[in-house]
C-alpha cells in the first residue's frame, strides 16, 4: 500500500507492454475502418483498457504531482483503517456471537442433554425398585417415576427445538421420542399385571428395561456426546485471537505513522492534526481489541477448566451413580438369571453375577469422577458437597456389600430390606449421593455463567465501538490529508 | 509437567520401540503358555474321580444313540436311597448362614416357580416345583427354607449344575437324552408335552400346516426349540414357519404374543396353560404333539444326591396330606385340569446302574 506513491514511475510494470501501444493509437485512428480483420483483438483491447488501465493511467499521471500523490495516500490511508474497523468489527462479532452461543445455547443444552439422559436411567430405576417392592409401588416412587418420564418429554421437546432440523442430534431426539411412549406403555402394562398379580408383569418390566438400556439410553448418551461437541466447538470460535484484525491494525498504524513522517520531511511541521486523530482512535480500536479479547478469552477458558470440565466430570459421574443404582437394583430382580464370565488377577476364569459385576464397574467410574470432581473444585463451597458424596458412597459400597452377602446366604428377603428398605438400606446411600452431585452441579453451573459472562462483557461493545472509530479515524486522516491538501490551491 | 514431556518425547524415540517389543515379546509368551493352561485344566479334570468316567462314557457313547433311552430318557435314573455320600455330606458341612441347598429354579413360571407381585416385599417364591424344593431341603437339611434359590434362565440351567452354582436344578426341566450327557435326573415328577398357544382370534389350529409362515416363538435352549428345529429339518413341521424369536424365559414368549411381535408360542403344555391363565384373550392349540417328563437335574457324578431326591419323590408322590397331591390341587388344578390324572408320570423305573 506504501508502494504507489514512492514508486511512481514504476508501478506500471504490468502495464509497460501495454503502455507503447498507446501512442500510435491516435495516430491510425481515421484509417482504423481499413484494418477489420486485424481489429478483432485490438478492438476489444481499447475497450477494456478504458476499464482498467485508464483508471491506472490516472493514479500514474496523478502520482507524478505532489497534491496527486497527496490524494493516493489520503484514500490509501482511509481505506486502510476502515478495512482495520471492519474486520474487528467482523471478527469480533464472530467471536462475541460463538461465546453467547456457549453461554446461551451450547452449554445449555449440553446439560439439558445430560438430564435427558439423567432423567430416563432414573425413572427405569424407579420403575425396578417399584417391582422390587413387591408390584405395588408407594405413591412416592410413582411420583418419581411419573416426574422423570416428564422432565424427560420436556427436555426431548427442548432439545428438539434447539436442534438445527436434519442434523444427527434432530434425529437422535425424534428416535427418542418414539420409543419414551412405547417404554411407558410398556411400563403400564407391567403394573396393570402386576396388580392383578401375575408374572407376565415381571416380563414386561424386563423388556421396558431391555428398551431403556439397548435403545434409549445409547441414544440418550449420543445426543449428549453431540452437544457437548458443539460445545468444544462453540469454545473453538470464540476463542481464537483475531489475527487479521490486529495484523490490519498494526499495518494501519504503520501506515499512518510514515504518512506522517513523510509529512515531517517535505514540510517540517510535526503534527498533522487530522492524522494524529486516526492515528490515536486506531490505537485505541487496536489496545481495545487485544485487551478486550484477552480478558476475553480469559473468562471464556476459565469457565471452560472451572466450568465445563468440572460440568462433564460431575455429569458422568452423576449417570455413574444412576447405572450402579439400576444394576444394584437388577441384581435382585434377576437373582442370578444372568452371569459373566471373566479371568480374575490370576487369569482364572470366574463367574460373576453380571448385574452386580457391573455394579461393581459404575461404582469405579463414580469413584474416579468424584475424586477428579474434587481434584477441578477450586473453592470449598464447591469441594464440599463432592467431599460429601464421597462419603455416601463409601458408606454405599459397605452397605452394598452386607446386602450382597444376605443375598449370597439365600437371606433374599434381609438383602432386599437393605438395598431398598426404609432405613438403613443402600437406597439412601444413592439418594444422598445424587443430592450432592445435584448441589456441586448447581455451583460449578453458577461458576461457569460467572466466568463466561465475564468473558462475553469484555467483547461487548467491542464490534460497535470499533465500526465508529474507525470511521472517525478515516475521517481523520482524509480530514488531515485534505489539509495538507488545500496548500496547494 | 518437564519430567512428563521428557518421557513422552523419549517415548516417541528408542523407548516406543522398546515398549512395542516389550509388548510383542508378552504377546508371544501368552500364546506360548496358552496350550499349558489348557492342560493344566485337563489334569485339574482328572482328579475329579468318578464324575470324569461318567462324563468320559458320556461323552464317548452318546445316549441318544441308544434306541431304548432315546425313546424313555425319564427311565435312566438311580434307584432311591436315603443313605448319604460324598454330595449330601458337603451340603450338609455348610456352616451358619450358609448352611442352605442352592436351587436353581424359574420366577416367571405361574404357578410353578413366581413371586408373586402383590406379596408385599416379603414374598418370595412360590409354586409346584418350589413346594418341591422346600420338600427336599426338609429332608435333607431339617429346615424347609433351608434353600437359597438362584433364578436361572432356560438355557443357563446345564451350565449352571456343571459349574456347581447349583446343588440342583428344579424348574420344570424336562428329561431328555441329550441333557442325561450332561446332567443327572431323578425320576419324574410330572408328565406333560409340547403344545401350541395363540390367540383365539387366530387360525393357527395346532401343531399342524396352520402354522405356516408364522412366527414362533420359543426359550433359549428349551426342549420346544430343539423339537421344532428338528421336526423342521425333517419336514415334520411346514418350511415357512419362523423360529428366529428366542426369548431367555418361555414367559417372555407371551410378551411378544401379546405385543404381536410373534403369531404363536410352542412350549411345555404344563408352562403354556399358565400363560393363558394370565391372559384370556390366548388359549392352547390342538393336543400336546409330545410326551415330556419333569425331573429333578443334578451334576452327573451326584450319586447320593440323585438316589435321595429319588427316595424323596417316593414319599412325596406317597403323602396324601401335604405331598405332591395337595401341591397340584393347590398349584395347577385351576390352569391345567381339575384332575391330576393327565400330569403323573407313571410308576417310575430305575434303570441306570452306575
Amino acid at each position: 500500500m506504501t508502494h504507489p506513491p514512492k514508486s511512481s514511475a514504476a508501478p506500471p510494470g504490468s502495464g509497460v507492454p501495454t503502455m507503447p501501444a498507446v501512442p500510435p493509437q491516435p495516430g491510425p485512428a481515421a484509417p482504423a475502418p481499413q484494418a477489420p480483420p486485424p481489429a478483432t483483438a485490438p478492438d476489444r483491447a481499447p475497450a477494456r483498457r478504458t476499464a482498467f488501465a485508464e483508471g491506472f493511467d490516472q493514479l500514474r499521471a496523478a502520482a507524478t504531482t505532489e497534491p496527486g500523490r497527496l490524494r493516493i495516500i489520503g484514500a490509501a490511508l482511509a481505506l486502510l483503517v476502515v478495512l482495520f474497523g471492519t474486520v474487528t468489527a467482523w471478527q469480533t462479532n464472530d467471536r462475541a456471537a460463538a461465546a453467547d452461543d456457549v453461554l446461551h445455547k451450547s452449554q445449555p443444552l449440553s446439560s439439558a442433554a445430560a438430564d435427558i439422559y439423567r432423567y430416563l436411567a432414573d425413572a427405569n430405576t424407579a420403575a425396578s425398585s417399584a417391582f422390587l417392592a413387591g408390584g405395588q409401588e408407594t405413591a412416592h416412587s410413582r411420583e418419581l417415576y411419573e416426574k422423570d418420564i416428564d422432565l424427560a418429554a420436556a427436555g426431548l421437546v427442548r432439545a428438539a427445538s434447539n436442534s438445527d432440523p436434519d442434523s444427527p442430534a434432530a434425529r437422535t431426539v425424534a428416535e427418542l421420542n418414539t420409543l419414551l411412549p412405547e417404554y411407558k406403555g410398556l411400563v403400564e402394562r407391567a403394573r396393570t399385571y402386576n396388580r392383578q398379580g401375575f408374572p407376565v408383569g415381571g416380563a414386561y418390566l424386563r423388556y421396558a428395561n431391555e428398551k431403556m438400556q439397548d435403545q434409549m439410553l445409547p441414544k440418550a448418551q449420543n445426543l449428549y456426546t453431540s452437544e457437548n461437541q458443539r460445545l468444544r466447538a462453540d469454545y473453538a470460535d470464540a476463542t481464537p485471537y483475531p489475527w487479521a484484525a490486529i495484523g490490519l491494525g498494526v499495518l494501519a498504524l504503520a501506515g499512518l505513522a510514515w504518512a506522517q513522517h513523510r509529512n515531517y520531511r517535505r514540510t517540517n511541521r510535526v503534527l498533522n492534526h487530522g492524522l494524529v486523530a486516526a492515528t490515536a482512535t486506531a490505537t485505541v480500536v487496536l489496545l481495545w481489541l487485544v485487551v478486550g479479547h484477552t480478558v476475553a478469552r480469559a473468562g471464556l477458558n476459565d469457565s471452560y477448566d472451572h466450568g465445563v470440565r468440572s460440568l462433564n466430570v460431575l455429569h458422568d459421574a452423576r449417570i455413574a451413580s444412576l447405572k450402579a443404582r439400576g444394576n444394584e437394583n437388577l441384581t435382585l430382580v434377576a437373582r442370578g438369571a444372568e452371569t459373566v464370565t471373566k479371568k480374575n488377577a490370576q487369569g482364572v476364569d470366574v463367574t460373576y453375577d453380571a448385574y452386580d459385576y457391573d455394579f461393581d464397574k459404575d461404582m469405579d467410574t463414580l469413584g474416579k469422577g468424584l475424586a477428579q470432581a474434587s481434584k477441578l473444585a477450586d473453592d470449598s463451597s464447591g469441594k464440599q458437597p463432592v467431599t460429601a458424596a464421597e462419603g455416601n458412597m463409601a458408606v454405599w459400597k459397605q452397605r452394598h456389600s452386607a446386602a450382597r452377602e444376605q443375598d449370597d446366604n439365600g437371606n433374599y428377603e434381609e438383602a432386599l430390606l437393605r438395598v431398598i428398605g426404609p432405613k438403613g438400606a443402600t437406597g439412601e446411600c444413592f439418594d444422598s449421593v445424587d443430592d450432592n452431585l445435584a448441589k456441586a452441579l448447581t455451583h460449578e453451573e453458577a461458576e461457569f455463567r460467572r466466568s463466561a459472562g465475564d468473558g462475553l462483557g469484555a467483547m461487548t461493545g467491542l464490534s460497535a465501538g470499533a465500526a465508529v472509530l474507525a470511521v472517525l479515524g478515516a475521517a481523520g486522516a482524509v480530514l488531515g490529508i485534505g489539509r495538507r491538501l488545500s496548500e496547494y490551491r | 509437567m518437564r519430567m512428563r514431556g521428557r518421557v513422552r518425547t523419549g517415548l516417541k524415540g528408542w523407548g516406543g520401540v522398546g515398549a512395542m517389543a516389550a509388548v510383542c515379546a508378552l504377546a508371544f509368551a501368552f500364546v506360548l503358555l496358552l496350550p499349558l493352561t489348557r492342560s493344566s485344566g485337563d489334569g485339574a479334570a482328572a482328579t475329579g474321580g468318578p464324575g470324569l468316567t461318567r462324563a468320559e462314557q458320556a461323552a464317548d457313547d452318546n445316549p441318544c444313540d441308544n434306541p431304548a433311552i432315546k425313546t424313555h430318557p425319564e427311565e435312566q435314573t438311580l434307584s432311591p436311597s436315603s443313605a448319604d455320600g460324598t454330595t449330601i455330606d458337603k451340603i450338609k458341612a455348610r456352616e451358619g448362614a450358609k448352611r442352605k441347598l442352592i436351587v436353581g429354579v424359574d420366577q416367571n413360571s405361574y404357578r410353578w416357580g413366581y413371586r408373586n407381585p402383590n406379596g408385599g416385599p416379603q414374598a418370595d417364591l412360590e409354586g409346584f416345583d418350589i413346594d418341591l424344593v422346600h420338600r427336599i431341603a426338609q429332608d435333607i437339611l431339617g429346615d424347609p427354607n433351608a434353600v437359597q434359590f438362584k433364578a436361572i434362565p432356560t438355557n443357563q440351567r446345564i451350565p449352571a449344575i456343571q459349574k456347581g452354582r447349583v446343588d440342583m436344578v428344579v424348574r420344570t426341566m424336562t428329561i431328555n437324552c441329550k441333557r442325561l450327557a450332561d446332567v443327572a435326573f431323578s425320576a419324574p415328577y410330572f408328565k406333560t408335552g409340547q403344545q401350541v398357544l395363540a390367540p383365539k382370534s387366530s387360525g393357527i389350529k395346532g401343531y399342524d400346516g396352520t402354522l405356516a409362515h408364522k412366527k414362533i416363538c420359543t426359550a433359549e435352549g428349551s426342549t420346544a426349540f430343539s423339537q421344532l428345529d428338528e421336526d423342521k429339518k425333517a419336514g415334520r413341521l411346514v418350511a415357512s414357519a419362523d423360529l428366529r424369536t428366542t426369548v431367555p424365559s418361555q414367559l417372555d414368549c407371551l410378551v411378544r404374543l401379546q405385543l404381536g411381535e410373534v403369531d404363536a408360542v410352542v412350549t411345555d403344555g404344563a408352562l403354556a396353560a399358565s400363560q393363558a391363565a394370565q391372559d384370556p384373550t390366548v388359549e392352547l392349540k390342538g393336543s400336546p404333539f409330545t410326551t415330556e417328563y419333569y425331573g429333578v437335574a443334578m451334576k452327573s457324578d451326584a450319586d447320593d444326591l440323585v438316589r435321595r431326591v429319588n427316595q424323596i419323590l417316593v414319599d412325596y408322590r406317597k403323602d396324601t396330606t401335604d405331598g405332591w397331591q395337595a401341591s397340584y390341587d393347590r398349584w395347577l388344578s385351576a390352569t391345567l385340569n381339575e384332575s391330576s390324572a393327565k400330569s403323573e408320570p407313571p410308576p417310575p423305573k430305575y434303570l441306570r446302574k452306575s
